[in-house]
């Protein structure tokens, strides 16, 4: 019988398991926090400037930039321990894993080149030259196109991923910063970092289909950045993060106005859902923590402390 | 219905009698606190946010932050403007008559002090209204938790308005209560910046803030509209408060008071 009203008990608790992995540019740690109890519980050692963090499909993988230390870094989530190196090419920022599961798209930074890992072999399969400071990186939810969005050539780079080869380049506005496919890979959306706006792209012909601006009161034009940006799982609504701005602009996905801005941390940078997509964590650079935002009020609801400039965020349930 | 219930009744009715009929208190003591929080905070705004401190959990816009200094603001000029009030009844004579009456002389101060705090605490919850209607809220629990905490604070305003009537002659002499005791008191608080902030500029007038019994308040009220009990400010408020009546009680003392020196 107790054990029955144990049970009970338990399924009754509100599915907030799950945790936020965020990686600290500076200290070279990932901040593991609990989405339920909303503290670090882990702090892991990393190779130097882990910056770009995402997770095998199964989970059983995590993969981390170490800008500085020249690789990717696969890491066991449960033990913490580093399991081997990939082959990444220098100073990979950024990457993002082919629906595969097997190739990781990496933006070497300083080489102009994006780097297509295999997982399983370890060996670079192709490297395909782009524009200058490669960082921003996305691959269709079918898997058939990547894009590489170069900071200084101001592109975004769509690649075949059969041939591994460019089909197009689209100028966007200063320093592109993030790209994202969504709506089922219909649309794909870039974040420029100087230009302080979000360029929507037709996937079908690569044509421009319109701009989101920001502006919020009483902070300066040249303060509003969009960096890193991620969508609710119905693609409605868009949360953006601006950087020096410190805030979260909150953009209707549909007609591409803004909403509202949410007050977060200095130099927002990244962001990740928790699980069940109630609260979004966005990692602020230079106040070294991270905003808890509920994201059906659209309010900051907590900031915890992590490591020196928090950089990427990835969700692991 | 006992007689001290009677008294009690009696005052408060009074009180409100007089807060009613005089409407444009109720609108300044309203103006005042939004000319702050619509006007000086927006033109402090710090759009960027304020750094962390409890008991918030996140970063937060001036606004927000000024909301409990501006609560405990009404409560201060509420509890001075009904020290005033004394004044002009004692110049009236309507105060001699409450004071023959065969009450002890305590409890009709009390009973005074009890309805100068409702009424302080009704102004408060006006204004977290009209704040609200700003889009400037604090959680709801806040809301009912800061309740109980206004009495106390409001009874240690009040209990020093109590005070500084017993010594105050004339009307006219509240001009120098509004420069010598108000001002010092709102402005060494933690009302319009957090005190790490004044900590910064003066070692000094840090500390002097931080024995500001306002200061206590202030912050019990913030912690309070956060859901959270600040006990160390809690027992700060209650000394002062203690202290506060004491010295009123004191000061209107027939036998030992500064009444009776002075009439």
């Amino acid at each position: 019988m107790i054990r029955l009203a144990a049970v009970a008990f338990l399924m009754a608790q509100p599915a907030l398991a799950g945790e936020i992995w965020i990686t600290n540019e500076k200290d070279d740690t990932i901040s593991v926090i609990d989405v339920e109890t909303l503290e670090v519980t882990r702090t892991i050692k990393t190779g130097e400037r882990p910056r770009g963090i995402t997770f095998s499909k199964d989970f059983s993988r995590v993969y981390i930039c170490a800008s500085d230390s020249d690789t990717v870094q696969v890491m066991d989530p449960e033990t913490g321990k580093i399991l081997h190196d990939l082959p990444s090419g220098e100073d990979p920022e950024q990457f993002v894993l082919h629906p595969n599961d097997r190739h990781l798209y990496i933006a070497n930074e300083d080489d102009a080149i994006t780097t297509v890992a295999d997982t399983e072999t370890r060996t670079v399969i192709a490297q395909i030259d782009v524009g200058i400071e490669p960082e921003g990186m996305a691959v269709s939810p079918d898997g058939k196109i990547a894009i590489t969005t170069s900071e200084t050539t101001n592109m975004a780079h769509w690649i075949d991923t059969e041939t591994q080869a460019l089909f197009a380049n689209t100028l966007v506005d200063s320093r592109p910063r993030h790209a994202e496919f969504i709506k089922d890979g219909s649309e794909l959306w870039v974040s420029s970092e100087i230009g302080g706006t979000i360029t929507v792209f037709d996937v079908a012909d690569q044509s421009e289909q319109g701009k989101i601006r920001f502006e919020i009161p009483g902070v300066h034009e040249d303060r509003i950045q969009p960096v890193g940006f991620e969508l609710t799982s119905d693609d409605k609504t868009a949360f953006v993060a601006l950087g020096p701005a410190n805030h979260v602009a909150v953009v209707n996905a549909d007609t591409l106005e803004v909403e509202d801005y949410i007050l977060v941390g200095r130099r927002v940078w990244h962001m990740a859902f928790s699980p069940d997509g109630t609260l979004l964590f966005t990692t602020n650079g230079v106040s070294g923590d991270v905003t808890v935002i509920d994201v059906e009020k659209r309010e900051p609801i907590k900031t915890i402390k992590v490591g020196r400039f928090p950089w990427g965020a990835a969700t692991r349930p | 219905m006992s007689p001290y219930m009677i008294a009690l009744q009696a005052i408060v009715l009074r009180e409100a009698q007089r807060f009613i009929s005089q409407r444009g208190r109720f609108i300044a003591a309203l103006v005042r606190p939004l000319v702050w929080l619509l006007v000086f905070a927006a033109g402090f705004r710090a759009a960027l946010g304020l750094s962390i401190i409890p008991p918030y959990q996140t970063y937060i816009t001036y606004e927000i932050y000024i909301v409990p200094g501006l609560c405990g603001m009404i409560q201060l000029f509420n509890g001075m403007q009904s020290s005033l009030s004394l004044v002009y009844d004692r110049e009236m004579g309507s105060m001699r008559l409450l004071l023959t009456s065969p009450l002890p002389r305590w409890w009709l101060l009390v009973c005074k002090l009890l309805a100068g705090t409702a009424i302080s605490i009704l102004q408060v919850y006006a204004f977290l209204g009209i704040a609200a209607l700003f889009g400037i809220t604090m959680p709801l629990q806040g809301y009912l938790l800061v309740l109980p905490v206004l009495v106390v604070s409001g009874l240690m305003v009040g209990a020093l308005g109590l005070a500084l009537s017993s010594i105050i002659r004339q009307l006219e002499n509240f001009a120098g209560v509004m420069n010598f005791v108000i001002f010092p008191m709102f402005f060494l608080s933690s009302a319009l910046y957090p005190l790490w902030k004044m900590a910064e500029s003066s070692r000094l007038l840090y500390q002097i803030c931080a024995v500001n019994p306002f200061t206590h308040g202030v912050e019990l009220i913030r912690f309070a509209l956060y859901g959270q009990i600040n006990l160390a400010a809690l027992g700060w408020t209650c000394l002062a408060l203690a202290v506060f009546l004491g010295l009123a009680l004191w000061g209107y003392d027939p036998a030992r008071g500064l009444i009776r020196r002075k009439t």
